[in-house]
């Protein structure tokens, strides 16, 4: 049975309100998830004051600010800031991106004439936490590796490369994009709920990716292993993955179509 | 990956539910599950009627007395809404599931139409049911 609420130890308490930089004009309000391992205590939510006028406009470049300028100990991945990484997903403003492709502006355009001032940030959602806005990803790689992300082939090798004509490369557009960010999966209720046993749209959309691979002859085991009640079926076509991808793919059809070569290979 | 310490503190599991910014999309299966749980108790009201069709005047005379009142009506009301709004979210679903409307603009259009539309509906058919009557 799915628990809605957060458990004890997970339960989240007003931190420490930092001062507002000295000087600045243009402040905008950051309320930031933190959790210290070290500590023993409860998860908490910081404010922080960021001057526009000195920083960037992406929500990355906030986060960046406030470590360099306010609080050394706030702790995040990130990597390449352009959206290719993955390293910075995390929940912005109760939806899923990545920090380096979401303006500060951006996220807020949905609050426009709202109450809210503050940008609120917490780790993707229903994950375990290393520390701050940092989740354990173990089982979502895991889940990856386990729809086995590679070219499965039984003909011997050819001389050359594996050929491809254009339209069968074609078929791979909006699946091989896929940064493995998770912004996706850590989106998905059904995954909230059963993510142990459901594979999530990431690793479904990879899944997909490999089976319509004109090159790929796993087919038929690769849609065996997925022919299971969790694994691809607790997918309820929710489609939070396909509304918060950053990259703009749609995993919730990737889904679809593996369902219907579920259904072509009986009829 | 390179294996990592597991740590000593129970970890937190990050806010969820709780945090999560609504979607058309989320909040539209969500409402066809509860409508599609509250519709067992939309069969109990058609049952009961059956059963006391076949019982006889008297339990019928009750039954229609009650489904005729105010309350009975506001139960009735809310269970064509209820019938109507799981209708087209099944068709919604019938459609995703053969790779249809999924993109964007599509599946955020047919998720508030279900909604817009179970409205509709239900408005048509009581209308229809006191005009006709």
């Amino acid at each position: 049975m799915a628990q809605f609420t957060l458990p004890k130890n997970s339960q989240i308490h007003e931190g420490k309100a930092w001062p507002a930089p000295e000087g600045a004009k243009r402040l905008q309000e950051f309320r930031v998830y933190r959790w210290n391992p070290d500590d023993g205590a409860n998860p908490r939510i910081d404010t922080y004051q960021v001057d526009r006028d000195d920083c960037g406009p992406m929500v990355l470049d906030a986060l960046l600010w406030i470590k360099n300028r306010i609080d050394s100990t706030l702790v995040f991945r990130r990597s390449c800031r352009e959206g290719i990484c993955g390293s910075c997903a995390m929940n912005i403003e109760g939806q899923n991106a990545l920090a380096c492709t979401m303006g500060i502006d951006e996220c807020k355009a949905h609050a426009s004439g709202k109450k809210h001032p503050a940008v609120r940030i917490y780790p993707l959602p229903h994950m375990p936490v290393l520390k701050d806005l940092v989740p354990d990803l173990t089982t979502f790689f895991a889940q990856h590796a386990s729809i086995e992300p590679w070219l499965q082939t039984e003909t011997p090798s050819p001389e050359t490369e594996w050929k491809q004509t254009p339209e069968d490369r074609a078929r791979l557009d909006g699946l091989y994009e896929c940064i493995l960010c998770a912004c996706c999966t850590t989106s998905c209720p059904s995954y909230w709920w059963n993510g142990d046993r459901f594979l999530g749209p990431a690793a479904l959309l990879q899944a997909y990716r490999w089976l319509i691979d004109s090159r790929d002859e796993g087919t038929g085991e690769r849609l065996d292993g997925l022919h299971d009640p969790f694994r691809l079926y607790r997918c309820h076509t929710i489609m939070n993955c396909a509304n918060t991808c950053p990259k703009n793919l749609n995993p919730a059809k990737a889904i679809a179509e593996i369902k219907k070569m579920m259904i072509a290979r009986e009829v | 990956m390179a294996p990592t310490a597991r740590p000593t503190v129970a970890q937190p599991l990050s806010p969820h539910l709780q945090i999560y910014r609504w979607t058309w999309t989320m909040a539209m299966s969500v409402f066809h599950r509860i409508t599609g749980t509250a519709l067992y108790g939309g069969s109990a009201l058609v049952a009961i009627w059956l059963v006391a069709l076949a019982s006889g005047p008297a339990a019928y005379g009750w039954v229609a007395w009650f489904f005729g009142s105010i309350l009975g009506r506001l139960v009735l009301f809310a269970y064509t809404w209820i019938l109507m709004h799981h209708m087209l979210g099944g068709l919604r679903h019938f459609l995703w599931d053969f790779g249809l409307g999924l993109d964007r603009e599509r599946r955020m259009w047919l998720s508030r139409g279900t909604l817009i539309g179970s409205v509709a509906l239900t408005v048509i058919i009581w209308a229809l049911a006191l005009t006709l009557r």
